[in-house]
């Protein structure tokens, strides 16, 4: 009954009393595998001796689309990859393009990129962590988690009429000035967040089940991350101080001061305290920028027509979930000639296999959430 | 005459309110497990800022039943692969050996199927058997979700069933009886339930029950994240109902042993006290203020007959609220005043269950889930031995106490301390052992 195709050469580990191994399919239609991911599981007993993921079931060819668009008609495509997190998706592939085109956006428009993706950011993590303890058996976070999701989805909603894939940005800028009360909004969202993290740390960080349930599970070394080219709060959490807002600053980012948490054992318990933290910068990061928002134009000056100069070029930005790298090919004509997205679900989920090796299968569904995958992305 | 009318009615008693409780249990626990239900998803609602379900009836308070004929007319789908005749019959022994189980218990002096001599002894066995419902169930559907719930089931319940029998022989030590009738007695001849003497007893008591019902945070033979629904992944429709059933029934099994034997069965708090019969008003202000809360809410629902139903819902709580007074206003001696243990009995009964089933639920919306080896350290090396020695506390206590003519103030809260002392020590014992065995992923 073997499936041949799961790779299991690398350990030489039998199983117990020579029982049998089993083989469980988990998804792609299950709770918890966030979306349609498939996970054949090798067992014995109910240890994990092995795994495959099986992923492409929400593949839709956003890059092939992007070879019979223009650039500006392919810009709503990409909110729909990560679709948890669509305005960092819309930032990095306008910031790549005007790369491209070797324009910029003016400074109250990179201004204000910055205060909606770390927004967003603060969104995407707290859907993370609502599901993440979801997985794990707690019920009562995720709500919690949601209505505070929810007052940020309302300013995107001011702002640019969609909560969730929001085309917020333009190539060369934005298309809407900031609205009346947004500087209110946001802070009127941030100045009690901090409390509110704390009330959802104060429900987990010390729960005894939830340290036993998160402590050295899947853990990746530095040099592991490093090897699987982990991104984002993944790398982060193994104690590998990699985050692209310093490293190759973008938008407005090298304006503000903000810390950069990284952990120690690279387990479960590790991301989870990283992106609690994060969710905490995202916020002083805010809060500074709504301080002064420079006045100005908000658009900068490309043509109506985009024709990019012959030429490849690659922007990363640093997504909720990682990396985010988009490498656009142009041959000068209005249609891109290739574009390749690196997507962070789908380079974190490499570590999968790694992590979940001699985990129990009630680890698997901790793995899967602490990776924070994204199926949309992963797929493409 | 006055005798010759006590004599009747206990003769009454005594044949026709058995046949009754049967009746009640067999027909109407699975409305009032519905109801559980119900109430489980307000709280849960309530905890997690929402409203719960809204849409069937005032307050969804038609939500059960909606529920439960939605299940009947479902498909009753048996997988090919499935070993039919055991696939049939396993919900039926899960929810059999629950049903059971309720016939010993005593709700409240009048209500009671039969009083056996050896009460307790058969509630646990009895509802122990509803293991093999599940086991059953989760082999013969034939599936890897169902076959791992199961097997989980199966071992979870072997380990706490000894540290809940451990912490039950405590109690049990105490009341020098087996049967549920006498021990409710035997807390009121001391004045004092069983928690105040054995607090430790009752905590185990607590946590293994909630892990031999299968609840959160112990509910691993069928968490949902892991297991899509463990042992009952492939059951659906009225078979799947059973399973939910059998579940809501052995909770309120084990809320009736933990009310038995550690908090006064169907007596008022402070039963003995003079200075505490104001209490005996107790339950009929709650029947009021339900009722007159039905009242203020039913002109504000949406619909007419929402009006009306919540009308009749008032309506109904007074009536309960003047049942339970007329005992309490009527004079000292009459017939109508010697209803007053039944009627009263039963309300106390019933409000320490519900509370502690409402702990339950706070439990589970509180805490993520125990991963298997977590949940077995715990049993086996926390629970039982702690339940042990919890066992020998309380036998020293009595020895103390009987024997050598100590007083209960000195004796029970000493031992309590040791006992303390040593959950403190298996605690730190534990924890180190935890560090030493940290466990690493495959290399």
């Amino acid at each position: 009954m073997a499936d041949e195709r799961i790779p299991f050469a690398t350990h030489a580990e039998t199983t117990v009393l020579g029982a049998d191994e089993i083989i469980l399919n988990m998804g792609p239609q299950h709770p918890s595998t966030h979306g349609v991911l498939r996970v054949k599981l090798r067992l014995d007993g109910e240890k994990v001796i092995g795994s495959e993921c099986v992923i492409g079931y929400l593949h839709r060819g956003v890059e092939k689309i992007a070879e019979h668009r223009s650039y500006q008609q392919f810009a709503p495509y990409v909110d729909r990859m990560d679709y948890v997190a669509a305005v960092s998706n819309g930032l990095g592939y306008c910031e790549a393009v005007e790369k491209l085109l070797g324009a910029e956006a003016p400074l109250r428009a990179r201004v204000i990129r910055t205060i909606l993706t770390e927004l967003q950011r603060i969104a995407s993590h707290l859907f993370w962590l609502g599901t993440h303890a979801l997985d794990i058996g707690a019920l009562t976070p995720l709500f919690y988690c949601l209505r505070e999701r929810e007052e940020i989805l309302k300013i995107f909603e001011k702002y640019c009429g969609a909560r969730l894939t929001t085309h917020a940005f333009r190539i060369g800028g934005l298309q809407y000035e900031a609205y009346d009360e947004f500087e209110k909004d946001v802070e009127r969202f941030c100045k009690p967040f901090d409390k509110r993290v704390d009330e959802y740390e104060s429900l987990l960080t010390s729960n005894r089940i939830w340290v036993g349930r998160t402590k050295g599970i899947g853990i990746l070394t530095a040099k592991e991350a490093i090897d699987y080219a982990a991104s984002g709060p993944v790398i982060r959490a193994s104690g590998v101080k990699w985050d692209i807002r310093k490293a190759m600053p973008y938008a407005a980012y090298d304006l503000y001061k903000f810390e950069i948490p990284v952990g120690k054992n690279g387990d479960t318990y590790d991301r989870y305290i990283v992106r609690m933290e994060e969710m905490r910068q995202s916020r002083l990061i805010c809060l500074q920028a709504i301080e002064n928002i420079p006045a100005g134009p908000i658009m900068g000056k490309v043509g109506k027509v985009l024709k990019p100069p012959p030429g490849e070029v690659y922007h990363a930005i640093e997504a909720p979930k990682g990396e985010l790298g988009y490498y656009i090919v142009s041959d000068g004509t209005t249609q891109p000639y290739r574009v390749r997205i690196r997507p962070p679900s789908f380079i974190n989920l490499e570590a999968f296999d790694k992590m979940i090796r001699g985990h129990l299968v009630a680890d698997v569904v901790a793995i899967i959430g602490t990776l924070d995958i994204v199926l949309g992305e992963v797929d493409r | 005459m006055q005798t010759a009318i006590h004599t009747l009615i206990h003769g009454i008693i005594s044949i026709w309110v058995p046949l009754f409780c049967a009746v009640i249990i067999v027909a109407v626990l699975p409305l009032c497990t519905g109801y559980i239900v119900l109430m489980e998803r307000k709280v849960m609602a309530d905890m997690q800022a929402r409203l719960g379900p809204m849409r069937v009836g005032p307050h969804g308070l038609l939500q059960p039943i909606a529920d439960a004929v939605k299940l009947l007319l479902k498909e009753d789908i048996i997988p090919d692969e499935a070993d039919k005749a055991i696939f049939w019959v396993a919900p039926l022994i899960s929810v059999t050996a629950g049903m059971l189980a309720m016939s010993a218990l005593a709700i409240g002096p009048w209500f009671q199927i039969a009083d056996l001599n050896v009460g307790l002894l058969f509630i646990v066995g009895i509802s122990a058997l509803g293991i093999f419902g599940i086991v059953l169930g989760g082999w013969s559907s034939n599936s890897h979700y169902s076959l791992l719930g199961a097997l989980r089931s199966a071992a979870q319940l072997v380990s706490y069933e000894t540290a809940a029998g451990m912490a039950i022989v405590g109690a049990l030590l105490l009341a020098g009886t087996l049967s549920t009738r006498e021990i409710i007695q035997t807390q009121d001849d001391y004045g004092v339930w069983f928690i105040f003497a054995a607090p430790v007893g009752f905590f185990i008591y607590v946590v293994a029950s909630i892990a031999e019902t299968n609840r959160a945070p112990f509910d691993l033979p069928e968490a949902e994240s892991e297991l899509v629904a463990g042992y009952m992944t492939e059951y659906s429709g009225f078979r799947w109902a059973l399973y939910f059933l059998a579940e809501y029934t052995n909770m309120v099994v084990v809320a009736s042993i933990a009310t038995t034997l550690f908090l006064g069965g169907w007596l008022r708090p402070f039963a003995g006290t003079p200075a505490f019969h104001f209490l005996d008003y107790f339950p009929t202000l709650l029947m009021l203020v339900v009722g007159g809360y039905c009242f203020y809410r039913a002109p504000k629902q949406p619909v007419k007959v929402q009006k009306m139903f919540m009308g009749v819902l008032g309506f109904v709580f007074f009536l309960v609220a003047a049942i339970l007074a007329a005992p309490v206003l009527a004079p000292a001696g009459s017939l109508i005043a010697s209803a007053m243990p039944g009627l009263h009995g039963a309300f106390w009964f019933l409000l320490k269950v519900g509370l502690y089933i409402y702990l339950f639920m706070w439990l589970r919306f509180t805490f993520p889930r125990y991963r298997f080896d977590q949940l077995m350290r715990l049993g086996w090396q926390f629970l039982i031995p702690l339940s042990i020695v919890n066992v020998m506390a309380i036998g020293v206590a009595l020895v103390l106490h009987r024997q050598w003519g100590w007083s209960h103030w000195t004796a029970f809260p000493l031992t309590t301390l040791g006992t303390l002392a040593v959950a403190g020590w298996l605690g730190w014992a534990g924890e180190k052992k935890d560090k030493e065995h940290v466990f690493v992923g495959e290399t």
